[in-house]
């Protein structure tokens, strides 16, 4: 299992710089301008010049190949030096982004803390609830709890959240006043008071996509459970005497994990993707915020570092979740 | 309260405003704690020179300003500049090619230091340096060279007799910056200042304490401003993000915001949400125009590329006059406002609605008149021949037509409305509507361009800075037109050519006095639409915005960034 | 699944032995799936929006984007039971919207677009990820450059890939379907090949762990080739998590359609669906529910009775429960 790690991290590598340029190309196919939101009042020779500006002007293996030394050997040093107070990259030129002409891991760096506190957390919580209901869902097919999470969960699946985000601002914020229907970024949590208006201010997004990452993965759990409960060796571990709990906790569940493991393998990167809709209703300005406004904007350095980054998580936890399948089934083998 | 009644106290806060200012809101600096306003549009970036976008042109307003500015009824108010300069007052000579400001005395940047004339100079050095980039290039077109006369005295100098000298250093576009903060900013180095773009040093109320790109920008007031009892406020916070409908809830139902910028929502929805009591819907009327514009030339899919929309296909029936014309007069314009702008647009006939020294008096296209339309067409020849409701032209070509415009929820109930009172003419349309940042992308290799114009008819808006249309009209001379050896860029996107017109506007750029100008800029106005319907304005769109009722002050102006008096703005009691 | 049990014997009544097996079986697993009360609701849910979506227009015979400004802002009949005086007219059963476009009417034209958009999407996500998936998962010989693949198509970015493919070939699939099949293949194509990598992921993953079961260890023991294997021993066994793909996959297709025509991606604007309404109608939210609520409801009762006939499907072709 270890070597084949160390191998497929050694393969992730191409795997990855593959990916960067077939984003980069598909970038650079995509119509569009960085100019689109500039007023129509600016001429065409200005829009020009301020193309070229941006760099627009190079030709685009420069280009790409100035984005592959920025990110993986200018940012690492801005990196370090930040941490260590070194002089390593010595004033070199950082990936810039089009829209605000800072340098785009500055903005990464502001939007992580409310992605993690908004989306990670309604993942933890989607998770949390969505294995033990699609637990008992199983073990209990058909009973009314089971009827109930069926309804709830796929109720939470197909209504968008650019409406239930809605419904839940106009009742929470504009009839009750409970809760705040914008997101405010600067908010530190220092002491109790600031604490609670920061769970306040969670409170609704987190439902809204914890609803939704729940019912997917309870559907999973669900399905996966219902057929192993059928078994043979669940009758003989009954059989021996086992009980209910042993049977059920350890030898289903474990077998039934690995669709599971899957769905949350591939949900973890789209933590930091964010969530696009639901932090556009909630004003949270996060990473998929960041992204949308990129892409809109046609900032290419953005959008590029973003995906990319995405993409490096993909491929990680695809690794971590093919591992995980070997320790859940030891049968399975790689080598 | 309705729209209408909130526009009624839009109109008198409007007349009362220099008063105001006076009354009763008089205090210490920083008195009424922390001014909320929302932007919908997040902003990117604090200065105006890198980026044209309105919203950062808006925030910016906040604490860097020009040496004037416009007012609400578009005249010209001193900001940093002690007046402005005139031929009558010996500021603009003569010949009109040189403009002599002269600072106020004493004023500050807010870290301390003096505000002089080698700030202004250094501002068009920095925005005229090679490889910078700058959006407001056009405004400092045809000065060649900002001389300082003495510390508060520059003299702006034109190639070119300038009617109108006001480009440089007027409104939001251009405001002054310290030298001393960008001095190393010149050119290609600009985007390496990102402290300094993100908190420019500055004249104006406020001073930037935070910058969250994209997010959210703090302000505390500035100790230096030079009224010494503004602003009102100690500190301010403009947040972006979301979308109109949640700006315009946070400031008129839950009262967490107390400005919100350009409401563009459904005027019912405006008006629903105002009903809470907690803000007020304000508008206001400036030059911004939504209209149909109508391409000369054939974008059929059959041409070859290089000859498809450009002037070498004449379009086979959108060259007849009298099919625009039916056009135009088929479209109920008052319905249109009512549906997607209510109190905040006007049915309009013109290109140029405003000032009202160069708006031409056209009302021939308000009134919907489907009969005439048919006649008009049935005169022309277009008959419909084979009985499928659509007419033909006389070799057989049916009057069908693809109409584009970008993905924005008012633009598609417009399409909705049009195509049908087309149909009752007898003319097909095909809709099509496409992402804004693709439609308004000036991307040659993109086949979707406003530019590009693979369709017949498209809809958008479109203004022009300041109060002189003269580059505005300028759009529509005959070597504008987009083409493909010019990369599909212009901005005559009619690709309209006519030589009397050209020559017009030239005359427009000789003449100096301001009546004469007037004249010939309406003139220029009618051939583009009543006399040859090559453009068909729909309607002169206002500004709508929201303030919380315990906001005093505030005065929406179109002419320059909406937060143009935010020095002014006061915390009211209810 | 009532074809082939109502057919097959009226088409081949000689051959009496095998029919009587395979009916038997048919009629096993619909007897089964009779017994599972969900299912049968939502094919019964499902038989009456799909008939509500293909005949309605037929009897209910209004242009749903037919503009009638007089008669805009209608609200439905049944707001009268609690406020008399709602403006309301019986040429607009269920209402109309800010244009007078009749609500009913759009309703069913828009089900159309929504439902063909999400089946098909969802067929196409549903067959490439589980022919992948079982791919991948069975020959090891492939299964590292399918998944380096996956991971790939995983990376790209939804958005750009959209506006590039609609460059590409919006005018000639235009050209050569007319606008709005143009536009309906490229939207089907572009939401099915963007979201098959999840079911192919689960199927992989669970095929590398049926691979190593006894029965399959028996099955190739006794020499039975790849394909048998497959079809016989592999797929019946994942079926149970392709159903849960499918339906979620149903949603996310009805879904993604409605936010590509927000993007100026989708149809154009005088094409409903359901999605679409439900977006375009949020603003409007307050003053007229019925606006997004029936809307909302088709797509979310449409994806349950999907997933309860899923369900049934599941049990009901699972022999150790039909056995039972």
């Amino acid at each position: 299992m270890l070597t084949y790690s160390i191998r497929r991290l050694i393969l992730a590598i191409p795997t990855l710089l593959f990916i960067a340029l077939i984003i980069f190309l598909l970038l650079l196919l995509a119509p569009g301008d960085p100019l689109a939101n500039m007023p129509l009042t600016i001429p065409p020779e200005v829009r020009e010049k301020m193309r070229e500006a941006l760099g627009l002007g190079e030709a685009w293996y420069i280009r790409f190949g100035l984005f592959l030394w920025q990110f993986f050997i200018v940012e690492p040093q801005y990196m370090i030096d930040a941490m260590f107070g070194t002089d390593l990259a010595d004033g070199a030129q950082r990936i810039i982004s089009f829209q605000s002409r800072s340098p785009v891991f500055d903005t990464i760096g502001e939007r992580m803390p409310q992605t993690l506190w908004v989306v990670g957390m309604s993942y933890v919580v989607g998770v949390l609830i969505a294995l033990p209901i699609g637990i008992i869902s199983a073990y209990k097919q058909y009973s009314i709890f089971d009827q109930l999470g069926t309804l709830i969960s796929m109720i939470g699946f197909s209504v968008p959240t650019f409406f239930t985000g809605v419904v839940l601002i106009l009742v929470f914020s504009v009839n009750l006043g409970w809760f705040p229907s914008i997101y405010d970024t600067q908010l530190r949590v220092t002491d109790w008071d600031s604490f609670v208006a920061q769970m306040r201010q969670m409170a609704m997004p987190v439902f809204v996509l914890a609803l939704f990452n729940a019912s997917q993965i309870s559907r999973y759990m669900r399905a996966s459970m219902l057929d192993n409960l059928g078994q043979d060796y669940v009758r003989t571990a009954r059989a021996k005497g086992m009980t209910e709990k042993v049977v059920v906790l350890k030898h289903v569940l474990r077998n039934s994990m690995i669709p599971v493991i899957t769905v949350i393998a591939l949900g973890v990167p789209q933590v930091f993707g964010g969530a696009i809709i639901t932090e556009q209703v909630f004003k949270v300005n996060g990473l998929g915020q960041l992204l949308i406004t990129a892409i809109q904007g046609n900032d290419i350095p953005m959008v590029m570092t973003l995906t990319f980054m995405f993409a490096i998580l993909i491929v990680l936890f695809n690794l971590i979740a093919d591992i995980l399948y070997g320790v859940l089934d030891p049968r399975i083998r790689y080598d | 309260m309705t729209i209408k009644t909130a526009l009624m106290g839009a109109v008198a806060s409007l007349a009362l405003a220099p008063m105001a200012m006076a009354d009763g809101h008089e205090g210490e600096r920083g008195r009424d704690g922390d001014l909320r306003i929302i932007y919908w549009q997040a902003v990117s970036i604090m200065n105006p020179y890198l980026s044209g976008g309105t919203k950062d042109l808006e925030a910016a307003s906040l604490v860097i300003e020009p040496l004037g500015r416009y007012d609400p009824q578009g005249n010209l108010v001193p900001y940093l500049a002690a007046e402005i300069p005139t031929v009558a007052n010996g500021g603009v000579s003569e010949d009109l090619t040189s403009i002599t400001w002269t600072l106020q005395e004493g004023l500050l940047w807010s870290d301390g230091t003096p505000v002089t004339s080698r700030d202004v100079q250094f501002s068009w050095e920095y925005c005229t340096a090679e490889g910078g980039g700058c959006a407001q290039a056009a405004k400092f077109e045809g000065v060649t060279s900002v001389d300082i006369v003495d510390d508060l005295t520059v003299t702006v100098n034109f190639g070119a007799p300038t009617p109108n000298p006001y480009g440089p250093f007027m409104g939001a576009q251009s405001p002054i910056i310290q030298a001393a903060q960008f001095a190393e900013c010149l050119g290609p180095r600009a985007p390496e200042c990102t402290d300094a773009n993100f908190g420019p040093i500055g004249t104006g109320p406020f001073v930037v304490t935070e910058f969250r790109t994209n997010d959210v920008v703090s302000f505390e007031a500035n100790e230096n401003y030079r009224d010494p009892n503004r602003p009102a406020f100690a500190t301010a916070t403009l947040k972006g993000g979301g979308d109109a409908l949640a700006a315009g809830r946070a400031v008129l139902q839950t009262g967490e915001f107390d400005y919100a910028w350009n409401l563009q929502l459904a005027p019912e929805v405006i008006s629903d949400m105002s009903e809470g009591g907690v803000g007020t819907p304000i508008s206001a009327f400036g030059s911004l125009v939504e209209r149909i514009e109508i391409n000369l030339t054939n974008p059929s899919s059959d041409l070859e590329e290089g000859i498809r929309s450009t002037a070498e296909a004449p379009h086979p029936f959108l060259t007849d006059p009298a099919v625009r014309e039916a056009m135009s007069i088929a479209i109920d314009r008052e319905l249109l406002v009512e549906i997607g702008y209510g109190q905040a647009g006007r049915a309009t006939c013109n290109l140029v609605p405003a000032p009202a020294i160069y708006a031409s008096d056209n009302t021939a296209c308000l009134t919907q008149d489907i009969d005439r339309a048919n006649a008009l067409l049935d005169e022309a020849g277009y008959a419909d021949t084979d009985g499928d409701g659509v007419r033909e032209t006389a070799d057989g070509q049916p009057l069908s037509i693809l109409y584009q415009t970008s993905t924005n929820a008012v633009r598609q109930d417009f399409q909705a409305l049009i195509k049908e009172f087309w149909a009752e003419i007898g003319i097909e349309t095909e809709l099509r509507n496409i992402d804004a940042s693709v439609f308004f992308g000036g991307d040659p290799g993109s086949p979707d361009t406003f530019q590009r114009f693979y369709a017949d008819v498209e809809m958008y808006a479109n203004n022009f800075d300041g109060t002189d249309p003269q580059a505005y009209l300028g759009a529509y001379l005959c070597d504008k037109a987009p083409r493909p050896d010019s990369q599909w860029q212009g901005e005559n996107i009619n690709r309209f050519c006519d030589p009397a017109y050209d020559a017009m506007w030239a005359e427009l750029a000789q003449t100096g006095d301001l009546n004469e100008r007037g004249r010939i800029g309406a003139a220029l106005n009618d051939m583009l639409t009543a006399d040859s319907n090559v453009i068909i304005p729909l309607v002169d769109r206002g500004r709508v915005s929201a303030h919380a009722n315990t906001l005093g002050g505030v005065v929406l102006n179109t002419w320059d960034s909406e937060l143009w008096n935010a020095a002014d703005w006061y915390r009211a009691a209810e | 699944m009532t074809d082939p049990m109502t057919n097959m014997p009226a088409m081949s009544p000689p051959r009496a032995v095998p029919i009587e097996k395979a009916r038997s079986q048919w009629r096993d697993i619909w007897a089964q799936f009779r017994t599972h009360k969900g299912a049968v609701w939502g094919l019964g849910f499902l038989i009456f929006i799909t008939l509500f979506v293909a005949i309605g227009p037929l009897i209910w015979d209004v242009d749903a984007t037919k503009t009638d400004i007089r008669n805009k802002n209608m609200r439905p009949f049944y707001t009268l039971l609690w406020d008399s005086e709602a403006r309301f007219t019986w040429v607009k059963p269920l209402g109309s919207d800010n244009l007078g476009r009749d609500v009913l009417a759009n309703l069913m034209q828009g089900g159309r677009t929504s439902m063909a958009v999400g089946w098909t999407a969802m067929i196409l996500a549903v067959v490439v990820g589980t022919l992948i998936g079982v791919l991948a998962g069975f020959f090891k010989r492939i299964d590292g450059a399918l998944m380096r693949f996956t991971d790939l198509v995983l990376s790209l970015p939804l958005l750009p890939l959209l506006l590039v493919m609609m460059l590409l070939f919006r005018d000639t699939l235009r050209a050569t379907f007319g606008p709005e099949t143009g536009i309906f293949i490229l939207i089907v194509v572009a939401i099915g090949l963007t979201s098959w990598m999840q079911t192919a992921r689960i199927v992989r993953g669970d095929v590398l762990a049926l691979k190593e079961r006894e029965f399959v260890l028996a099955a190739r023991s006794i020499g039975t080739p790849s394909r048998r294997m497959i079809s016989r021993h592999i797929l019946p066994n994942v079926l149970s998590p392709i159903m849960v793909s499918a339906t979620l996959g149903l949603a996310n297709a009805i879904i993604t359609e409605s936010a590509l025509s927000f993007l100026g991606l989708g149809f154009p604007s005088d094409f409903p669906t359901w999605g679409k309404t439900l977006f375009d109608s949020i603003q409007y939210m307050e003053e007229y529910p019925e606006r997004v609520i029936w809307p909302g409801l088709c797509i979310s009762f449409t994806v349950l009775a999907v997933n309860y006939i899923g369900d049934g499907l599941r049990d009901a072709l699972d022999p150790r429960i039909r056995g039972q």
